[in-house]
């Protein structure tokens, strides 16, 4: 089988052969990157080699590596809105996703590189369900020097991202970062609870961010995932955590098509400085590799 | 939502089912079809190649060619095949002759290692036993406390000596353990492991070391429903870096389709043991193959569909 060896080592033949097709179907749909969008970027490769009359597969991997990068949208705006407001409201960044994916680490992770811009920042903790939620996020909060709002336990979380946002008005934060309580998509009851944290935060004026955090190593579920978190609480930016494993996640290819959210940050490690602005070539050439 | 697997497969299969005799084009066609819904299930390539080639061959055998109804027999077969691998009926958790029973748990970050360890608990306290949580994450922030509310909830004994948060000795703190259970008289120990990447070397040292400390009897490997094609390759390298005897499958109260279930299943000859599908600790029960097998290609629905043509 192909899996473990680089595009770039399959495609060393200089002929394009069936063979060769089928190799570059395996290293997309290996990198979780869907069977429809394989199908498409291949048929729209063959259609592209077959007008310019390509022959070697170095050049096909070009135009691959083209197409790849087209699809995800180099122009997009993947910067992040986290400036004070001229009413003095500090930028609201709210956090979401599925349980596990990394929403608490980068928040703490992103408190770090606001903290490094000088910028003032407060945590709000409305994870108020799952088991030491909140001092996991205090810890993190600890760790890069910034105040953490928490309610009690089983608190209704649209009351501690109220706290928060009015705590850091009166601190006169620059950012509040309000991490959730991981939920998945099909349950309703959760779902409307998560548009009501996002709709308190919304009195004292729009959120300025909704960034949904998706695990490199979700397959095709993470376009579920995408599109119902965008229908509840309007995504503005996708986190693509656990980079650092052996997933490629190709499923944020289909995202950025089908939703047009751009990825705006990637999850590299577990450690602080383990977050990086999402660059779309070196994500192709890592998913092609 | 996402019907085309459903759609597909149907549509292929009813029309297989106008005929009396499958030609080889048919069988290949539902063979492609059955292929674009594995790997939508998340089944790993190799895997769905495989499986796929397996099914193509048991469906030009004359057993299915004489049979009244071909494209049911071919359906009949898909099934089969995946119960097979899947692994028939569940095994139970082997007990050690001399208490205590060590469980270890083991898999990537965020799989849900921590909350199965409160509901194993709550299981075993449920049949009688009085098992020790034992808290080996001294790494995620504040893991420790994380578990030792997880054992609250579950009416469980604890162990956690050691802070967290990057200090003490996950190994020494396994090896205590079990001399604590012992003394205490708990018959099973459950070790709750960080999570940590196939790829990091360093960690997957410390949980072979771990491993050897309390010789576990059986060792978990905890993978997430919704995880893609890097199920294989992780499952693999668990498998390498500290070995497992069984797998469990969480958060399949998602709607997932967990066609990891069937590549690390596959690609590891370990069984799926249990299932965990809700983040209370009662949402957790033996693994039913039959039923992974329906959820994966959506064969519920597909009957009912299939019926419904027949009475057409
Ligand atoms: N390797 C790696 N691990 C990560 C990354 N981001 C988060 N993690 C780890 O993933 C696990 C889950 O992270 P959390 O931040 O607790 O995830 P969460 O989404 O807040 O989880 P819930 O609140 O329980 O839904 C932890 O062990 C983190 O250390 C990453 O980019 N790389
Ligand atoms: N919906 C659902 N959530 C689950 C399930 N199992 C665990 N979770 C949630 O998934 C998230 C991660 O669970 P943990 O038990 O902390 O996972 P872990 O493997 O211990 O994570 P690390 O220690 O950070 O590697 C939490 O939000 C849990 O509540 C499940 O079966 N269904
Ligand atoms: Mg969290
Ligand atoms: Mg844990």
């Amino acid at each position: 089988t192909s899996l473990g060896r680089g595009l770039l080592a399959l495609l060393s033949r200089d002929t394009l052969d069936e063979e060769t097709w089928e190799e570059v179907e395996d290293t997309l749909l290996t990198a979780d990157v869907g069977v429809g969008p394989t199908q498409e970027l291949v048929e729209r490769l063959r259609t592209r080699v077959r007008v310019l009359g390509t022959r070697t597969a170095e050049d096909m991997r070009l135009m691959l590596r083209e197409e790849l990068v087209e699809l995800i949208g180099p122009g997009m705006d993947r910067s992040l809105k986290t400036a004070r407001h001229p009413d003095g409201r500090p930028a609201v960044v709210l956090v979401v996703g599925v349980n596990g994916t990394g929403k608490t680490t980068t928040v703490g992770k992103l408190a770090r590189v606001l903290v490094s811009e000088e910028r003032d920042v407060v945590l709000g903790a409305a994870d108020t369900f799952r088991a030491a939620a909140a001092d996991q996020l205090t810890t993190w909060g600890e760790r890069v020097g910034v105040p953490t709002v928490r309610g009690a336990e089983g608190a209704d979380p649209a009351s501690v991202a109220f706290d928060a946002l009015k705590q850091g008005t009166e601190l006169e934060a620059d950012v509040v970062l309000v991490d959730t309580a991981g939920r998945l998509q099909n349950k309703v009851g959760l779902m409307d609870e998560l548009g009501k944290v996002k709709r308190v935060l919304e009195r004292q004026g729009p959120v300025d961010e909704v960034l949904l955090v998706l695990d490199a190593t979700t397959g095709q579920n993470g376009l579920i995932q995408a599109r119902v978190f965008s229908e509840a609480v309007a995504v503005s930016g996708i986190v693509l955590t656990k980079l650092d494993g052996t997933a490629k996640g190709g499923i944020v290819v289909a995202v950025q098509r089908e939703l047009g959210v751009p990825v705006k940050l990637v999850g590299l490690g577990e450690g602080p400085d383990d977050l990086a602005p999402f660059e779309p070539e070196a994500f192709v050439d890592a998913l092609l590799a | 939502m996402f019907n085309t697997l459903q759609d597909r497969l149907s549509a292929t299969f009813k029309g297989l089912r106008g005929k009396g005799r499958l030609s080889d084009s048919d069988i290949d066609a539902a063979a492609r079809e059955l292929r674009v819904a594995l790997l939508e299930a998340d089944v790993a390539l190799p895997v769905v190649r495989e499986f796929v080639a397996a099914v193509r061959e048991r469906a030009k055998s004359p057993e299915v060619q004489q049979s009244v109804n071909p494209a049911q027999r071919v359906l009949d077969i898909v099934n089969e095949e995946l119960i097979a691998i899947l692994g028939g009926e569940a095994r139970r958790i082997r007990l050690a002759k001399t208490p205590p029973t060590v469980i270890m748990l083991a898999g990537l970050q965020g799989a849900g290692k921590t909350t199965l360890a409160g509901k194993l608990a709550r299981w075993l306290r449920g049949q009688g036993h009085q098992p020790l949580l034992v808290a080996c994450d001294l790494q995620r922030p504040n893991a420790v406390n994380q578990l030792q509310i997880v054992a609250e909830r579950a009416g469980s004994a604890f162990f956690g000596p050691e802070p967290g948060n990057g200090v003490g000795d996950p190994v020494d703190v396994a090896r205590r353990a079990v001399a604590y259970a012992r003394e205490k008289q708990h018959d099973v120990v459950v070790v709750d492991t960080a999570g940590r990447l196939g790829i990091d070397a360093e960690l997957m040292q410390q949980a072979a070391d771990i491993r050897d400390a309390v010789k576990p009897d059986e060792t978990l490997f905890v993978v997430d429903a919704m995880i893609g094609q890097d199920a294989v390759v992780t499952a693999q390298a668990f498998l390498d870096g500290v070995g497992f005897d069984g797998v469990v499958l969480t958060k399949l109260d998602g709607d997932a389709r967990g066609g990891a279930a069937l590549s690390v299943a596959k690609v590891t000859g370990r069984q799926v043991m249990f299932a965990s599908n809700g983040e209370k600790l009662d949402d957790f029960d033996v693994f039913h193959p039959d039923r992974m097998a329906s959820r994966i290609l959506d064969l519920g629905d597909l009957q009912t569909l299939l019926e419904g043509a027949a009475k057409v």
